[in-house]
């Protein structure tokens, strides 16, 4: 039961296998995300979830498959070129520039909008000084949105760790993504930080209109947020569906509770 | 009763201008290109004038109109301070309605409280989290009919009736004033200066808020006679950062901004304010003493970080500053010594510490509200801001008593200014009328009895005049005790010199019939943090942290410290503290422990406490403790802890000096 009925496909996974030697950590596996949906993706560790992630922005090449992107099949594009394509990301671990501030965190979520030539950015003159602006602008309604403005000018490195996360997800959405990968963006956050967590991504689908999947661990975050659940087990996809009906679904069940596999 | 002396033609109000929105109306008349109001945003301050003031807080009141809004309607005004709020005060007062400011932080069973009383017909909020608070109670308070929201951020799937975004409420404004072009300006005509400007509930040590309402009379009057006793001028520049709902932030950010004309500037959010403050560098600023005592602190960690060479230049001038500030104020000479090294210090330590904290352009600042540490008033007078007491009441439009520049004193909190007049009963209570005195409490005359009697307001606090006419406040009239053998204790006195570590943020002293005075203490959790952190002492949050070994021994020093001080002096050689506890929470205005400005309710944490009071009255060394707490969405839990207790020695007489 989606709060709105997604307006077409906006990504779709076909068959995509991705494979480490002998180990196949995703299995023909066929995912579609519809336009302004949020979608988890749950499994038991190892399930392969990280990699399907990896593969979608394009860290992995699938062995097998095909993954499109607004209709459009991209399969074999590079990081940067999925990012360029609208699709951004958050880590699983933390991975920001500890060193530099907040703000110019943010703003390298920018780069890839950034043209010009290297002389007039050094400068700082005409067209590159209305550029910069324009981006900072951007980035101030970010933080704005995020409610970071206390922490705009601070090292990242010093921030808390709940913080960082924050960070992360504004520097993705710097990037302004069609597509927003979230990987467990909760992880190792206490209640409080998990419910300003779940606030963003709702606000950012709402807001933005950004489609969303994510990671997470926390069952309960994800019954709450998330349009559809996707479940893997051992590289395989074995539920898809509204969180009411995932949740009673005896195969995901019986990969949370373990049974016996022949 | 006797005509007081301010009702006379002086006190009198020119109709044209005897409510705040046809002050503002002239304001935007005389000085239409002037900043009135800036407003950080989006990293960048954004000004408005007051042109866009009027014109703005216009259009809110068309809206209302177009709503239905009566005469003497309430609106609840919920939120941070932001422009639109204050205009949302005046298009309110425009239409001879009354504003109701309630705290930003209030939990919803609060905001319940004071909507169903004041019986608010509408509300005017900053964002979803109040609307929230709203939507839950409004089943509950009948009046309540109209929520509108400024910040529209997460409104877009509400679908509750009666919800309305300031920008809708605008544009209904806009077609409201083509069916009905006077109704504004009628509106406006029709309002007196003896309408009620405001009513600002007070939560106060006891019993449930009472809501004290002002006339335009009360604050105009009041604002303008503490302006002319303060020489204000028109640029005047202030940070509007204190709760909308307390009285104080009506007079300054709104009242007597009106007034002089002078700029209002609101910060980025609750989280930025000190960061703000040094961006605006305001020419006039209040606080009450715990922000001095949080930038003290601040000041004081980042000392401790510093290399040791700077560290000693730096304790070393501000003894110095400290010092000659003691002589000036108590007049005694200063060294010539001292005399030539100030302006080292000036260049060296004070004048950078001021622009950095954002003191560098202010003429005068204020604290009220409790009394400040010596030591906090002598640290910033030292630095050259000039920090004052003021002595103020809700139920007086805040001004009593200031102390005037040249005539500042440790001790009291100033003269009486134009038109106050003081009287100490019998009991010692201060007793004080004023053109400020207000129209009494919200459906509760009872109260309003007890308050306002005879036109003169009982203030609760024990004081007296001195013979320069200063007055003094002792402590809370009723707080005033005596220890078993009959030792006069002022328990709030003991707390203030506490308060005064930058270790201890909160302190609690308890005597009353008892053979000694002990004390509960809450620490700082940034400045023990930092402390702890140097120091290698791993903890996992306040609890565990107040419970170290270490903490105790940091905080039983700062007890003895004041136990010293308090040797010095004859009639306080017995009321040193002899036992103390640090707490295992800290004491929250969310469970009814302290108020929402940060008094402490006494009675409540007797009875809350009475297990951790009677394990410092026996020998035992700790105590186990079950404690509520509620969270801040109004639920409940409960912890448990074990407290320790320490025990320390008296300092004899003969030591101190």
């Amino acid at each position: 039961m989606s709060r709105r009925a997604p307006a077409g496909l906006l990504l779709e996974v076909h068959g995509v296998s991705v494979r480490f030697g002998a180990l196949i950590a995703v299995n023909r596996l066929s995912v579609a995300i519809g336009r302004g949906e949020i979608v988890a993706i749950i499994g038991p560790n190892g399930a392969g979830k990280t990699t399907l992630l990896n593969a979608i922005s394009g860290f992995y090449h699938p062995y097998e498959g095909r993954i499109a992107f607004e209709g459009k099949d991209r399969t074999h594009l590079a990081p940067p070129d999925v990012a360029a394509l609208g699709i951004a990301r958050t880590f699983q671990n933390v991975a920001l520039f500890k060193g530099m501030s907040v703000l110019d965190n943010i703003m390298t979520g920018r780069l890839l909008k950034m043209g010009g030539s290297f002389l007039l950015e050094a400068l700082y003159w005409g067209p590159a000084k209305r550029q910069e602006l324009e981006h900072r602008a951007f980035v101030e309604r970010i933080i704005d949105f995020l409610e970071i403005q206390a922490i705009r000018k601070t090292p990242a490195g010093r921030l808390p760790y709940g913080l960082q996360k924050r960070v992360e997800l504004a520097r993705a959405l710097a990037a302004e993504p069609k597509l927003l990968l979230l990987d467990e963006p909760m992880a190792g956050m206490n209640v409080e930080e998990k419910e300003d967590m779940c606030r963003f991504i709702l606000d950012v689908n709402q807001e933005l209109g950004t489609t969303i999947a994510l990671i997470e661990h926390d069952m309960g975050v994800v019954m709450d947020i998330s349009d559809r659940v996707v479940v893997l087990d051992y590289g395989r996809k074995i539920a898809d569906g509204p969180p009411s009906e995932v949740r009673s679904d005896q195969a995901v069940l019986d990969a949370y509770l373990g049974v016996a596999h022949e | 009763m006797d005509a007081p002396a301010w009702s006379d033609g002086a006190q009198g109000l020119d109709h044209g201008l005897d409510t705040f929105p046809k002050l503002v109306r002239q304001n935007a008349r005389r000085q239409p290109d002037k900043i009135a109001v800036r407003e950080k945003d989006l990293g960048i301050w954004q000004s408005h004038t007051w042109a866009v003031y009027f014109e703005q807080a216009r259009l809110i009141a068309q809206g209302l109109a177009s709503l239905g809004f009566a005469r003497g309607d309430r609106v609840a005004i919920i939120g941070d301070n932001r422009p639109q709020l204050y205009w949302a005060v005046m298009a309110t007062q425009a239409l001879g309605g009354v504003p109701v400011p309630i705290y930003q932080d209030s939990i919803e069973k609060e905001v319940e409280y004071i909507v169903d009383h004041s019986e608010a017909r509408f509300a005017v909020v900053e964002d979803q989290e109040q609307v929230d608070k709203l939507l839950s109670v409004r089943e509950r308070c009948r009046h309540l009919q109209h929520v509108i929201y400024d910040d529209p951020r997460g409104m877009r799937t509400y679908a509750e009736p009666g919800l309305t975004s300031l920008v809708e409420l605008a544009e209904m404004g806009k077609k409201f004033e083509l069916g009905h072009p006077t109704h504004f300006d009628d509106e406006v005509a029709r309002g007196t200066a003896d309408d009620v400007a405001i009513i600002c509930y007070t939560s106060g040590t006891t019993g449930v808020p009472k809501g004290a309402m002002l006339s335009h009379r009360n604050l105009i009057v009041t604002a303008r006679n503490a302006a002319r006793f303060e020489g204000l001028r028109a640029d005047e520049e202030i940070l509007s950062y204190l709760p909308m709902a307390w009285v104080g932030d009506h007079i300054f950010s709104y009242a007597q901004a009106i007034i002089q004309g002078f700029a209002i500037n609101c910060p980025e959010s609750a989280a930025t304010v000190l960061h703000d403050l040094r961006e605006i560098a305001p020419t006039y600023f209040f606080g009450p003493p715990r922000i001095w005592e949080s930038i003290l602190t601040g000041v004081m960690v980042r000392v401790e970080d510093a290399a040791r060479p700077k560290r000693a230049m730096v304790h070393f001038f501000l003894r110095l500053a400290q010092d000659i500030e003691r002589r000036r104020l108590s007049r005694q000479p200063i060294p010539l010594w001292q005399r030539l090294l100030y302006p080292l210090g000036s260049l060296l330590v004070y004048g950078p510490l001021k622009d950095n904290l954002g003191f560098s352009r202010v003429r005068r600042a204020y604290t009220a509200g409790e009394a400040i540490g010596p030591e906090i008033f002598l640290f910033f007078r030292g630095l050259g801001v000039n920090v004052k007491q003021l002595y103020g009441m809700t139920e007086a439009s805040v001004f009593v008593t200031i102390q005037r520049d040249g005539d500042v004193r440790l001790d009291t909190v100033g003269t009486p200014i134009d038109g106050v007049e003081i009287r100490i009963s019998d009991e010692g209570e201060v007793l004080f009328r004023s053109p400020g005195v207000f129209q009494g409490y919200a459906k509760n005359p009872d109260a309003t009895r007890q308050t306002l009697q005879d036109g003169w307001i009982r203030s609760g606090d024990a004081g007296f005049l001195d013979s320069d006419g200063h007055l003094k406040i002792v402590d809370r009239a009723k707080d005033v005790s005596r220890l078993a053998d009959g030792t006069l204790f002022a328990p709030k006195f003991l707390e203030n010199k506490l308060k005064f570590s930058p270790y201890v943020r909160e302190a609690v002293c308890l005597g009353q019939g008892r053979p000694c005075v002990t004390a509960f203490v809450n620490i700082d959790l940034t400045a023990v943090g930092n402390w702890a952190e140097r120091r290698n002492i791993a903890y996992t949050s306040y609890a565990d942290l107040a419970q170290k070994g270490e903490v105790y021994e940091l905080i039983q020093r700062e007890v003895e410290r004041v136990n010293r001080s308090l040797a010095e002096d004859e009639a306080l050689r017995g009321v040193q503290i002899r036992r103390f506890l640090i707490l295992h929470k800290e004491l929250d205005p969310d469970d009814e422990e302290i108020t929402r400005t940060r008094k402490v309710r006494r009675g409540y944490i007797a009875q809350k406490y009475a297990p951790l009071i009677d394990a410092l009255y026996s020998g035992r060394d700790h105590v186990q403790v079950d404690a509520k707490v509620t969270y801040e969405d109004g639920r409940t839990g409960t912890m448990r802890a074990d407290v320790q207790i320490r025990d320390v020695d008296a300092v004899p007489a003969q030591v101190a000096r």
